[in-house]
């Protein structure tokens, strides 16, 4: 039966990505596209509060045969895109109208990443799965290349589609061997199928996980995302560290645990041993990192690794612990972008040169990267701290002792280098007097979401008794 | 021991695993060349042959489902367009490249490091 119903918040993103291509059209030539940007913050807001309403007791529900699920599991991932998307765009105001020069062009693709993600975060079938996949990364390659002044830029879009269609690849054959093995496209009806120990089925699931280890960026298939975070422009690279890995995150945990629980001991195993690596290799490489863009990238491999290592325990807890990290490290993410942007518009670069005496530049955005920043480390009081704890709880109810006591070092030892990017905002003013002692008046939009960022990793961090509930919520009804 | 006639229908006669074994060789080439080409262009072609070899795995077990059903042939298709929307962003990439900085070559592109 078709269900419209279900697929409500796509259509709105769809007709909201058509809204802004004839609005670019129609606005005369020499206009600074700015109405475009309002126009997709304006839709992308109300599009959140409508969706706000879908949540539900009754039973999930599908469309199109199945293909498509429109759970709470789903949803709740599809309003943290849209929530990350709508701080992106507003942050990113000034950083567009400065280095962006189709800009119109840039909000229409900034949506259709937001619709393939809202897919993938649905998908109930290899077929959508694909699908929204793609629609996600094309969108991505052709952004991260978008800053037509930088000879980096285009570089790190052409590493970006060499390793993800490559990857692509790699992940559709297994899924064709799959194909092979089941009968079968769809997660309900391969589960149940016994043909899945054949080697056909092992090699399929081996070569799927491979495809989105890649995605994901987990280690050793990592090589691709530092160049291609330094290299894209300030607010894609926010996108990408959250938006994206949350995207596939949301779909991967689908897989293992719709589609495959039958192989739990498999890739369980599996998942544990590639999350210790990706806490061990992201954590170590991020410290003699200069530039912030390329040590957020090592970074975000290592929060990755802690986000698997919940999914490890292959449990509604894990599930649970990845939706409240996911959140938090959104916030935080928005909270450093917002202030690198403003940074590089101002002094040209993210390295930790440029961020020295930004205490006096402007407190204000300091103190917003800091928060953030030691959110990321998961200090208390801050929000990342309960998202930790929610991790290695779930990891250690579930068997995983020694992945738990991996990640609390490896957090531990991330403390080192955040620290390093805050000791250089507030400590190295003797070169005060060069080129960083003029000071730095964000604008008002910036302001905003970084205020706001910061205060929702505070709030979460002192009181996370909402998001724990509504993260519950969601994950017990996961497949109902 | 087989006759001669005997083993000629036994290797002419196609089934399942002659068109596994072609894709199987057709995406170890891919991959080959993916590791080892270093222009652009032969680069995107060697993503080519590994979607290709994707398609026809989906396209033979397809055809030798003991059910008959078209849903691996439906996500070929799918799978033939993504290919080549994504083959159009890599040409574009190539021509944008090609301006920035006069060649094609995926190993001079070495500014982004660390």
């Amino acid at each position: 039966m078709m269900d419209f119903w279900a697929i409500s918040i796509e259509i709105a993103i769809t007709v909201l990505l058509l809204l802004t291509l004839l609005v670019d059209l129609m606005l005369p030539k020499e206009s600074d596209r700015r109405p475009v940007a309002f126009i997709t913050v304006i839709g992308l807001v109300s599009v959140f509060v409508f969706s706000l309403g879908q949540y539900h007791l009754s039973p999930s529900e599908t469309f199109y045969l199945g293909l498509f699920i429109a759970d709470n599991y789903s949803l709740f991932f599809k309003q943290l895109f849209i929530l990350g998307m709508i701080f992106v765009v507003l942050f990113s105001l000034e950083y567009t109208h400065k280095f962006i020069r189709y800009r119109g062009e840039f909000y229409s693709l900034l949506l259709s990443a937001l619709l393939g993600m809202c897919v993938m975060a649905s998908a109930n079938d290899f077929i959508t799965l694909f699908v929204g996949l793609e629609l996600m990364t094309i969108s991505f390659y052709i952004l991260v290349g978008f800053r037509m002044d930088k000879a980096e830029s285009s570089e790190a879009a052409v590493k970006y589609l060499l390793v993800g269609s490559g990857s692509t690849a790699v992940m559709l054959y297994g899924v064709s061997l799959i194909y092979g093995a089941t009968g079968s496209l769809d997660f309900v009806t391969i589960c149940r199928n016994i043909h899945l120990f054949y080697a056909a089925g092992l090699a399929g699931v081996v070569l799927i996980m491979a495809g989105f280890f890649f995605k994901l960026s987990a280690i050793p298939f990592h090589m691709w995302a530092p160049d291609v975070y330094e290299g894209a422009p300030t607010p894609i690279t926010a996108l990408l560290a959250m938006s994206s890995k949350a995207a596939g995150l949301a779909v991967f945990m689908r897989v293992l645990y719709v589609a495959f629980p039958i192989l739990g001991t498999y890739w369980m195993t599996l998942l544990a041993v590639i999350s210790a690596l990706s806490m061990i290799g992201g954590n170590i490489m991020a410290m003699k990192q200069k530039d912030v863009k390329r040590m957020m990238a090592y970074s975000s491999i290592a929060q990755a690794g802690y986000m698997m290592a919940a999914m490890a325990s292959a449990d509604y807890a894990g599930i649970k612990a990845v939706m409240f990290y996911a959140t938090l490290y959104l916030f935080a993410n928005v909270g450093a972008f917002a202030v690198l942007s403003v940074v590089e518009e101002e002094r040209g670069g993210t390295t930790h040169g440029h961020l020295t005496g930004l205490s006096e530049a402007s407190p204000m955005l300091a103190a917003v990267m800091t928060i953030s920043l030691v959110s990321m480390a998961g200090v208390p009081p801050t929000a990342g701290f309960a998202g930790k704890i929610y991790i290695f709880t779930a990891a250690v109810d579930y068997g995983y002792v020694w992945l738990a006591f991996v990640g609390f070092i490896m957090s531990m030892m991330s403390i080192y280098y955040y620290l390093l990017v805050v000791r250089a905002m507030y400590r190295d003013l003797e070169q005060k007097e060069t080129e960083c002692a003029r000071s730095i008046a964000p604008p008002f939009s910036v302001r905003i979401t970084a205020l706001l960022s910061a205060a929702a990793t505070l709030v979460v961090g002192v009181w996370p008794d909402f998001l724990a509930k509504a993260t519950n919520f969601a994950s017990q009804t996961f497949m109902r | 021991m087989m006759s001669f006639i005997e083993f000629m229908q036994l290797a002419t006669h196609v089934g399942l695993h002659h068109f596994l074994l072609f894709s199987a060789i057709l995406f170890a080439i891919g991959l080959f060349g993916l590791l080892t080409k270093k222009g652009l262009i032969p680069l995107l072609m060697c993503v080519e042959l590994m979607l290709n070899a994707v398609n026809i795995n989906l396209v033979a077990f397809n055809h030798y489902m003991p059910v008959p059903d078209y849903t691996g042939q439906l996500m070929a298709i799918f799978s033939v367009a993504v290919a080549a929307s994504e083959i159009a962003v890599g040409v574009a990439l190539a021509f944008r490249i090609y301006r920035d900085r006069g060649t094609v070559n995926v190993d001079e592109l070495e500014k982004l490091k660390g």
